[in-house]
């Protein structure tokens, strides 16, 4: 088990270098020069010149990649062109609202895909299924800006159960948890949708396996054959589609973001790219690529405590 | 009289289907008597299988069963969920044909032996763990202590079987039910469980029914022996009298098809044919068109139970003459 953990640790050494190196490279190659947004309007050509020289942008590629992802290891990932604010502290102030999001969000994703996957197939055919399979086919389709904006309009604006916008408090505070409930399902239908969908399926394969039938013959009560027998088997499925749903909601907080103006790396993201402010879109982009790909360790991880035939390989 | 610890009466159990009501079991009617083991033998979709479900209460969703299965003075299709479960795996076990499926791959093998003793007898989990580790004993799984820990995919198929039984025993039931408990295991892993099964029956006196297509199991393990053709039991008698005086046809046609290692110049002959399809509607015997003495009569009408002498029953016409039960009460 341990040395699974490791090996796999180890393995995401070259992923990640090779993440961080396409990032840098696609930005470099996209149109827009950095040293004139710095600039200005007004700068001359010796400005920039200047400007580029200082930056080391004259300097080939590889060098630059090579100063950049030096810089990487050691937590520094540059400066900012616009603000010569340092990226690490601008996304490491932003990054526990970006991060309590998307948990929350997978949190609701989860509670309630699984739940519902679970009743749809113990129910399989009858109304309660089909108002499941309509509610998660409206999950998938609604986006997110318009869930976002109708939440608020209700809940917020009409109702004022919750706060219409922006996080203050922790979320393990009664504030916090009322600040993130909105964005939280705005974020995780989606999901939602997606995870109740493979819900589903991976109970109705695993329900009709000799084992279950076993368990039953056992005179093991209903209620544990569910949601022991069955379900331990029906989540090995499921978690990898959870693990790559938390990487969609990483993606999918910009717009969550936007909407509920929430300060976290998602918007952040938004006025970097804007701004061709190349450092701190390179950072914000390899902090979420490395938070992915740290959940799928997680989901292999959590697959092998789940099925002990993966363990032993 | 003996002792009856089942009867089974008349069981009907339809499946629905998108092409309407589908038989598969019709009119079965049959005891299990304490201390005995009864086969239950037949090709392969003869219902044998769904006769030994409809006693656990474990038919699919899709399939109804009338009739009346007597237990223990219950009638355990009248029985509520709550109480079918009770005696499930605690009076009545059953042992099922794949043993690599059986059990569950995310559990210990310790954890599944030691669950139905939880669920029935409440017992502590240090007892239940002490008592599983003497089944597994029991069952002949050496180092038991170790097997606890172990997942089923680090067993083999005839080790897992046993886990299988020692699960089935857990509780000491009165019944087992043996759905091809060796069909799927090699030769000599075959003889060791049947042997198996066998020993544990004198052991502890509980009675077996044993579901096989095999008559070379039938042979070395029956008592009685009740032959299912189509949903229907078209013979019964006690193993002597079936394997030396077997009445009906398609006995006949099993008996020719086991491989006889007495004999060398003996020819084995498969039984020409193929069962009926499910729900195919048939007029006459059901056996009629793959049987080798059909008469016209076997084309038009389908026999009723005739008994030959007390306890050896057969569907056939041919057997009308030798009735002994003119008041033609049916049996099955
Ligand atoms: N789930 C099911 N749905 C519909 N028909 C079934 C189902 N299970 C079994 N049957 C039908 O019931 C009949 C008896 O099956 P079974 O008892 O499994 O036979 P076997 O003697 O091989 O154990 C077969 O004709 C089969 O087609
Ligand atoms: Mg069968």
């Amino acid at each position: 088990m341990a040395g699974l953990i490791v090996r796999r640790l180890f393995q995401l050494i070259p992923l990640l270098l090779g993440i961080s190196f396409i990032v840098f490279i696609s930005l470099h190659l996209a149109p827009g020069d950095p040293a004139s947004m710095i600039g200005g309007p007004t700068a001359t050509r010796e400005d920039l010149a200047s400007i580029r020289e200082d930056l080391g942008l004259n300097d080939p590629l590889f060098t630059q990649y090579f100063r950049y992802i030096s810089g990487v290891v050691q937590g520094d990932l540059g400066y900012s062109y616009q603000t010569k604010q340092s990226v690490t502290e601008a996304i490491m102030i932003r990054f526990p609202n970006t991060f309590n999001l998307a948990i929350a969000s997978i949190i609701v994703a989860t509670v309630i895909g699984v739940g519902a996957g679970m009743i749809s197939a113990i129910k399989q055919n009858t109304s309660l299924d089909a108002l499941s399979t309509i509610g998660a086919l409206a999950g998938i389709s609604i986006p997110n800006f318009w869930l976002g904006s109708v939440l608020i309009l209700l809940f917020a604006v009409n109702w004022q159960w919750f706060p219409a916008a922006g996080v203050t408090q922790p979320p393990w505070t009664l504030q916090g948890m009322k600040e993130l409930i909105l964005p939280a399902i705005t974020l995780g239908t989606g999901s939602a949708a997606l995870i109740a969908r493979m819900t589903r399926s991976a109970v109705l394969e695993v329900i009709r396996q000799d084992y279950i039938r076993t368990a039953r013959a056992k005179g093991v009560k209903e209620k544990s054959v569910i949601l022991l027998h069955c379900m331990r088997n029906a989540m090995i499925p499921v978690i990898t589609v959870i693990g790559l749903n938390f990487g969609f909601l990483l993606g999918g907080t910009i717009i969550t973001e936007q909407v509920f103006a929430i300060n976290g790396v998602g918007r952040l993201m938004i006025q970097a790219i804007a701004n061709r402010d190349y450092t701190m879109v390179q950072g914000a982009v390899l902090l979420v690529a490395t938070l992915f790909v740290l959940v799928n360790l997680l989901v292999d991880i959590l697959y092998a405590l789940i099925d002990p035939r993966i363990r032993y390989e | 009289m003996k002792d009856p610890v089942l009867t089974v009466e008349g069981l009907e159990v339809r499946f629905q289907g998108a092409a309407g009501e589908i038989p598969a079991v019709q009119g079965a009617s049959f005891s299990v008597h304490r201390g005995e083991v009864l086969c239950i033998v037949g090709e392969s979709g003869c219902g044998k299988s769904i006769t030994s479900l409809s006693v656990m209460g474990l038919l699919p969703g899709s399939a109804e069963a009338e009739g009346h299965i007597r237990f223990d003075g219950r009638d355990l299709l009248r029985l509520n969920r709550e109480e079918i479960r009770q005696i499930r795996g605690n009076d009545i076990s059953m042992i099922f044909q794949e043993p690599m499926t059986s059990l569950n791959p995310v559990f210990t093998v310790g954890f599944q032996l030691m669950e139905p003793l939880v669920v029935h007898r409440n017992l502590s989990k240090k007892q239940a763990f002490e008592e599983a580790v003497r089944l597994l004993e029991r069952v002949g799984i050496p180092d038991p202590g170790r097997r606890m820990e172990q997942y089923p995919h680090e067993l083999s198929g005839g080790m897992r079987q046993r886990v299988m039984i020692a699960i089935a025993l857990s509780c000491e039931p009165k019944l087992l039910i043996a759905d091809e408990p060796t069909t799927a295991l090699d030769v000599t892993i075959q003889a060791q469980i049947l042997e198996l099964i066998l020993k544990l029956k004198e052991d502890t006196g509980m009675s077996v029914i044993l579901i096989t297509h095999d008559m070379g199991v039938v042979a070395e393990t029956a008592d009685r022996v009740l032959v299912m053709y189509a949903g229907k039991v078209v013979e019964e008698a006690d193993v002597r009298t079936l394997f030396e005086d077997p009445k009906h046809p398609y006995t006949k046609g099993l008996l020719r098809s086991m491989p006889n290692v007495d004999d060398d110049t003996y020819t084995l002959e498969a039984i020409p044919g193929t069962l009926p399809k499910p729900g195919e509607i048939q007029q006459g015997c059901p056996f009629h068109p793959r049987c080798p003495e059909a008469m016209d009569r076997c084309r038009e009408e389908n026999p009723r139970v005739f008994t030959h002498r007390p306890g050896h029953m057969s569907r056939c016409w041919l057997a009308e003459e030798e009735d002994q039960d003119h008041a033609g009460e049916s049996v099955g």
